[in-house]
């Protein structure tokens, strides 16, 4: 399943940092950051469910960029 | 400017005038460490965000980031200016100051041209319908696209966006398609016709009977796919934000070896070691060693190009795909729908001793009957209301064609065959197509062509993809050897391969694809009709005429909008300007780094030149990714 959330972040490397955080968070298959676009694209691995693994990945990028927001709607 | 970029720049004012406050007060300031009390004060109204950001990132391990450079780099220079002020030389806080002072002009600067693309290119693409007017037992509601049902009667008034796909069943108007195919001739629609979202309704009110729903109607699907391009990223934007994962640690530790090895080395020479300087140049060092130019400008370029090439109606699928794109050198065609328009019509009309309006008026009429394509297109060239009632007497005779009695008068049209069977001499064409030869009352009244027409721009837009260094054009097609060839041969496509079924098509791209450089690409163009195959086995699949058509904007990676030819070469050309701004910036911004870390090294190059020269290439480098977005002249 895939899902995009919008984010908010000042820097383009900071959004790479982002996307790396993102992926290394459990229930996380793929996750594309996008700068330009503001948007992050996550892939879920089978089974997961966002409600649990998105505020995690919002922690984890709190954690490398604390300037930073994932929106959860 | 939002609001933290409204708060960065009046921080950045309070600094600057606290700064030359200072230098004017420089002379009456007793101690150097009053001075430097004075001087803390602009340093940390500018940069007390970097110095959190940086502390944060060394306790999540995230040591390496450009907070960190610019924190150690700056304390490192105050550092320097406070021994130097203790035995008695010259101190120098200034620096310091001034270094994230730049950083930070740097960064707004940044923000506010990434911010201020964004919104550009977004209003380029400004084909999200806000609205839509219901009606409801006569009673007109605005409400949002997402909840209108499939089915339901929509009003469009003058100046509005068309909200959802539909077909039009009242009014007529002009449409400006704009903004999806970036063709500003408006298009004339009227009942029965079909509309896409995303158009602008021009002159009349409509009435739209709505056929998709919000998620799966055009717009959103290609806001959808220009939206996710950006997600795509390209080898060059891998490439960056791998080397911007070595480069920095990399750059760290060679400043750290530039602070600690040579004064050693001088100390067991038995000179100097100059301590001082070499912390210096290892702080200069730092600051050069941050990467932002690259980093902000190659993303930038690619968002500006994709941008600019949805604008003028080319969706490229993502980076990847529009770096490819420039290294195109064999383009290959799919004849019916990319080359030729795809449906049959009347081409000419030859040696005709009466009216051509009139020969096709009895052509149209005598083959009223029949549903052969070639009366259908004979029905359509002909366009008006059919009066069988005319039409008496009507014969046909298989394999020869029709004849009948028109008001009366005996009508025959078919091919030679039934010429020579009525005994009538004939003019043969020299045409390609099909000819049906007319007779009217006994006498050879001339022929008329049905072909598929090419379309109007099909030789120049050859030319164009050959002038644009296109090794080889190729064309590749269903139909006859002679037609093949008398098209080949009109539009000027250097190869040629007709008569081929579907997989056949597959089999000439592999063949294609093993010929050309390994380097070079191959683009094949479709109109999305049954090619799906060969689309996805190019490098590149490009589909055209695709306002409408899901399967070709699923199966390709570039898909144009509308079915102009030109715009494969202009395509091209977009995808060049790109990826030409893309290394322009490469090799720009680390030739000045790498210049710079040298000049550094040597103490050639103090702070002032790093934070200038690292600031300024930045400033350089993201103006010259928003050109990416001008293409509209290419």
């Amino acid at each position: 399943m895939k899902k995009s959330y919008k984010i908010d972040v000042d820097c383009a490397a900071c959004a790479e940092k982002m996307q790396e955080a993102a992926r290394k968070t459990e229930g996380v298959k793929d996750a594309t950051v996008s700068f330009m676009t503001l948007k992050m694209k996550v892939e879920f691995e089978e089974g997961a469910d966002p409600a649990v693994v998105m505020p995690n990945v919002r922690t984890n990028c709190k954690k490398v960029e604390d300037d930073c927001e994932v929106y959860l709607d | 400017m939002n609001k933290k970029q409204k708060n960065l720049l009046y921080r950045i004012i309070a600094a600057i005038v606290c700064v030359i406050a200072l230098l004017l007060l420089d002379s009456v300031i007793p101690t150097w460490y009053l001075k430097l009390a004075l001087y803390m004060v602009p340093y940390l109204i500018v940069g007390h965000d970097i110095l959190k950001k940086a502390w944060h990132g060394i306790r999540n391990g995230q040591v390496f980031d450009e907070n960190f450079l610019m924190t150690v780099a700056t304390i490192g220079a105050i550092g320097v200016g406070i021994y130097n002020a203790m035995h008695g030389g010259d101190d120098d806080y200034l620096e310091a100051v001034a270094v994230m002072l730049l950083y930070q002009i740097g960064e707004l600067f940044q923000s506010y041209a990434v911010g201020k693309s964004r919104r550009n290119i977004s209003e380029l693409m400004d084909i999200r319908p806000d609205y839509a007017n219901i009606e409801e037992d006569g009673e007109i509601t605005k409400v949002d696209p997402d909840e209108v049902e499939v089915g339901s009667i929509i009003v469009v008034q003058p100046g509005e966006k068309i909200p959802l796909d539909g077909v039009v069943v009242e009014g007529t108007s002009s449409l400006n398609t704009a903004a999806l195919t970036g063709e500003s001739v408006p298009r004339n629609v009227t009942e029965g016709s079909e509309v896409l979202s995303g158009c602008i309704n021009e002159t009349g009110v409509l009435r739209v009977r709505t056929t998709t729903e919000f998620d799966e109607s055009t717009a959103s699907k290609i806001l959808d796919l220009v939206e996710n391009a950006a997600s795509r990223k390209s080898k060059s934007e891998n490439f960056i934000s791998r080397f911007a994962r070595y480069y920095t640690p990399i750059v760290c530790f060679a400043a750290l070896a530039l602070a600690v090895v040579p004064p050693i080395v001088l100390a067991v020479m038995g000179k100097n070691p100059m301590i001082a300087e070499w912390i210096y140049r290892a702080c200069t060092f730092l600051v050069i060693s941050c990467p932002c130019a690259v980093v902000i400008s190659i993303p930038l370029s690619f968002f500006a190009g994709l941008g600019g090439a949805s604008n003028q109606g080319i969706l490229i699928k993502g980076s990847n795909y529009l770096e490819a794109m420039s290294e195109v050198k064999v383009v290959v065609f799919d004849k019916t729908g990319t080359i030729t328009r795809g449906n049959f019509e009347v081409t000419a009309v030859h040696h005709s001793p009466i009216e051509s309006d009139k020969l096709l008026e009895y052509a149209a009429l005598v083959e009223s009957h029949s549903s052969h394509p070639i009366s259908q297109s004979l029905k359509k060239a002909y366009g008006k209301h059919i009066d069988s009632a005319r039409v008496t007497d009507v014969k046909e005779i298989s394999g020869h064609g029709v004849t009948g009695k028109i008001d009366g008068i005996d009508v025959a049209a078919g091919n030679t065959r039934l010429m020579d069977r009525l005994g009538i001499a004939y003019h043969d064409c020299h045409h390609v197509g099909t000819i049906v030869h007319m007779a009217v009352a006994g006498k050879y009244a001339g022929h008329i062509v049905i072909a598929d027409e090419l379309k109007p721009t099909s030789k120049e837009a050859m030319l164009q993809l050959k002038k644009a260094g296109i090794k080889k054009n190729v064309m590749l097609t269903g139909d006859a050897e002679n037609v093949a060839a008398s098209v080949a041969k009109e539009v000027a496509v250097d190869e040629y391969h007709a008569g081929l079924l579907p997989a056949d098509k597959v089999t000439w791209v592999e063949k294609l694809l093993k010929e050309k450089d390994a380097k070079a690409k191959l683009a094949f163009v479709g109109d999305g009709i049954n090619d799906a195959p060969v689309l996805s086995r190019a490098d590149i699949g490009v589909a055209m005429g695709a306002m409408g058509s899901d399967a070709a904007i699923e199966a390709a990676d570039v898909v144009l909008m509308d079915d102009d030819p030109m715009k494969i070469a202009k395509a091209i050309k977009i995808s060049r300007k790109c990826i030409r701004i893309v290394h322009q910036n490469i090799v720009f911004a680390l030739g000045i780094k790498i210049l710079c870390l040298i000049l550094g090294a040597f103490g050639i190059a103090n702070m002032w030149v790093a934070i200038i020269s690292d600031v300024g290439v930045m400033i350089i480098a993201v103006l010259n990714a928003i050109r990416a977005l001008f293409v509209k002249n290419l």
